[in-house]
């Protein structure tokens, strides 16, 4: 099986899925001609066309609200948001219209519409391009948000967000683009979306983490388990909402602990919805109180100080320690 | 591409009811269709207003004095699409809407019946978001090959909107089959045509993006049919989208809750008083013995029986279930969604 990196197994299922569904296409701002800033949309105009792969203005607010109505139509838009940061400026189109009008009309019309956009800190990119959007995306109710954690993952969740009747905002973190490789299959496979993933099976602590972060909390989990001789359950949540809610309460409810990992803020996040979550449905099995180990409630800094405040291997395992005390 | 600001306002029929151009190609059939939507378009609107002031409805937004705008949806085909907002019901009902779908979205109903199968999506609440739905659903057509076209209505505080700005760019640039038509009925609620734009008409936005912009007496509906399509036949050709301007007047309030006598004057209302548009059809309908004085009242004796009938069915339309809440956020609710149901209406 050939070895990937995220952006060549995200390049691969956009290709395999225009291949196999004419409805779908894919546009943005430099994703035809230049194959994208990051290279993902690589050669797929030269292959398939500008019929289907195409440049549009540069106007965020104008690509996902003509993606919506190509949608509503009957098409399968893949818009691309340049850096996820960016799409602010379409958030009236993605919360108050493509996420709702599903509801609006009783069921009649549908979005399938897929977003994707880069995000992520640790590669010194200038302001608004690094910071994480999950959280306000979470709350557009009506939209899935999705987060892969690494090729493998990028390409099965994408088929799957392609393929959904319902629009996905699918956030790709810049640092995975090319740091890892791993086996990826070449034929089209679907992850389901809204199941999260046990990553590695634990006894003594839930730790809970999606996107880059994800190996980061591995790391730490390793060290901690080979230093301190316990074993811990790690968790990639992949889609990040709706949250799947069985996985987390099924295992916290066996491990009495849980940690939360994001690089987002910390006030009114994922992380606060996962422990919102533990409290309702695992509190009883708690033994000590859920931790967050996220970035802290400033803008995303700049990045010559960025790397202070994104969580890294050591803040975790001081954070697992603490939440693995008697 | 290169467009002039237009100079002309097209007008078929003057305020009087005097021919001053030529008139569109209609059958008298087409001719009394148009009349009936219009007609039925202004009882209907009173009758919502009434039924709002009873306690029977939600929020509404009269259109009367815009019932001109039939003519934006006369020149369409079924499969052609038109998206527009709450203040363009009749050109829904001409498009083929039945006008309880209406009564239902304003008195808080889930809004069915806007179709893929009419070409028609729920009125569009956020001011100008729909006018790029309408160009993505124009770009999806010319994708897929066919001469169907796809219009966009918004009214005038619309256009200060950047989604009307780039709904225009996008068309332009990618020269969709595309109709941007704004009903400039000169208020934004109580914001004077004068704030939005420093331009004398809206129509010059069209050349400014490479897109050729017609003014339009609003209140006109031959005038509104014939330039509508032209611009549609344009769009069929692969000839790129258009601008529509109407220049028209909002009789009543903006909506239920508004008092338009806060912002504007008694004699402003009465100098477009004087310009009503199904006065001055019905002028020309009569002189040209398209319609008699006997069948003009049968005619509206047929929409008031309409209109009677579907206020019965609209009373007998029950609410939706609560369940519903539930079910229309995704295709298949997830887990977390049906336990919250559970936890607000009872373990089934």
């Amino acid at each position: 099986m050939p070895k990937w990196t995220m952006v060549q197994a995200i390049n691969q299922a956009l290709a395999l899925e225009l291949e196999q569904d004419r409805r779908v296409r894919i546009f943005g701002e430099d994703v035809g001609r230049n194959g994208g800033v990051f290279r993902v949309t690589d050669g797929l105009q030269e292959r398939f066309g500008e019929d289907r792969v195409f440049d549009t203005p540069l106007a965020e607010a104008g690509i996902i609200g003509v993606a919506v109505g190509m949608a509503l139509y009957g098409l399968r838009p893949v818009a691309e948001i340049q850096f996820a940061g960016f799409a602010h400026l379409a958030f009236h189109q993605v919360a108050a219209q493509a996420a709702r009008l599903r509801y609006r009309s009783g069921g009649e019309h549908h979005v399938p519409l897929v977003i994707r956009a880069p995000f992520g800190g640790g590669v010194r990119t200038p302001e608004l391009h690094s910071d994480s959007v999950e959280a306000f995306y979470a709350h557009a109710e009506g939209i899935k948000v999705v987060i892969p954690s690494g090729p493998y993952e990028a390409k099965g969740l994408l088929h799957a967000a392609i393929q959904d009747p319902d629009p996905v905002f699918f956030l790709e973190h810049m640092k995975l683009y090319r740091s890892l490789r791993e086996e990826v299959p070449e034929e089209r496979y679907t992850i389901p979306l809204m199941e999260a993933r046990v990553v590695q099976p634990g006894n003594d602590l839930t730790a809970i983490a999606y996107g880059a972060l994800l190996h980061t909390t591995l790391a730490a989990a390793r060290q901690v388990e080979k230093e301190d001789g316990v074993s811990i359950e790690v968790i990639d949540l992949r889609t990040v909402h709706p949250l799947d809610e069985e996985t987390v309460v099924a295992s916290v409810n066996r491990t009495g602990r849980a940690l939360v990992v994001h690089e987002d803020s910390r006030a009114a996040s994922i992380a606060a919805e996962v422990i919102a979550v533990i409290n309702e449905r695992a509190l009883y099995a708690l033994l000590k109180p859920v931790r967050r180990v996220t970035c802290p409630d400033t803008p995303f800094p700049l990045p010559a100080v960025e790397d202070v405040i994104v969580p890294h291997q050591e803040r975790i395992v001081r954070a697992l320690r603490e939440t693995l005390e008697p | 591409m290169a467009y002039p600001f237009p100079t002309e306002i097209h007008r078929v029929v003057d305020p009087e009811g005097n021919l001053v151009g030529d008139p569109p190609e209609l059958s008298p059939e087409q001719h009394r269709k148009l009349y009936y939507w219009m007609v039925f378009g202004r009882m209907w609107s009173e009758r919502m207003v009434a039924l709002q002031r009873q306690g029977r409805m939600g929020t509404f937004a009269p259109h009367v004095g815009q019932e001109a705008q039939a003519g934006i949806a006369s020149p369409l085909r079924q499969d052609d699409w038109l998206l527009g907002t709450y203040r363009e019901c009749i050109a829904y009902f001409v498009k083929g809407l039945s006008p309880l779908a209406p009564m239902a979205t304003h008195r808080g109903y889930f809004s069915r019946g806007y179709t893929r199968e009419l070409g028609l999506v729920p009125l569009q609440i956020v001011i100008g978001n729909q006018m790029l739905h309408a160009v993505g659903v124009a770009m999806a057509m010319q994708y897929e090959g066919t001469d169907r076209v796809a219009v966009g209505v918004c009214g005038d505080g619309a256009t200060s909107q950047g989604d009307f700005h780039e709904a225009l760019n996008f068309a332009a640039v990618f020269q969709a089959p595309f109709i941007a038509v704004v009903q400039n009925n000169q208020y934004a609620i109580s914001v004077p045509r004068q704030r939005q734009a420093a331009v004398e008409y809206l129509a010059y936005r069209g050349p400014a993006f490479g897109i050729p912009g017609y003014i339009v007496d609003g209140n006109d509906v031959l005038a509104v049919h014939k330039v509508v399509q032209e611009c549609v036949e344009r769009a069929r050709a692969g000839e790129g989208p258009s601008l529509v301007e109407l220049l028209t007047y909002r009789m009543g309030a903006h909506t239920t809750a508004d008092d338009p006598t806060k912002y504007r004057s008694d004699e402003e209302v009465a100098h477009w008083q004087a310009r009503d548009p199904i006065k001055r059809y019905r002028i020309f309908l009569l002189r040209q013995e398209i319609l008699s004085n006997e069948e003009d009242e049968a005619l509206h004796e047929q929409a008031t029986a309409d209109l009677q009938r579907c206020v019965e069915e609209f009373e007998a339309m029950p609410p939706p279930r609560p369940e519903e809440i539930f079910e229309h956020v995704f295709e298949t609710p997830p887990p977390n969604l049906l336990r919250q149901r559970d936890e607000i209406l009872g373990t089934p």
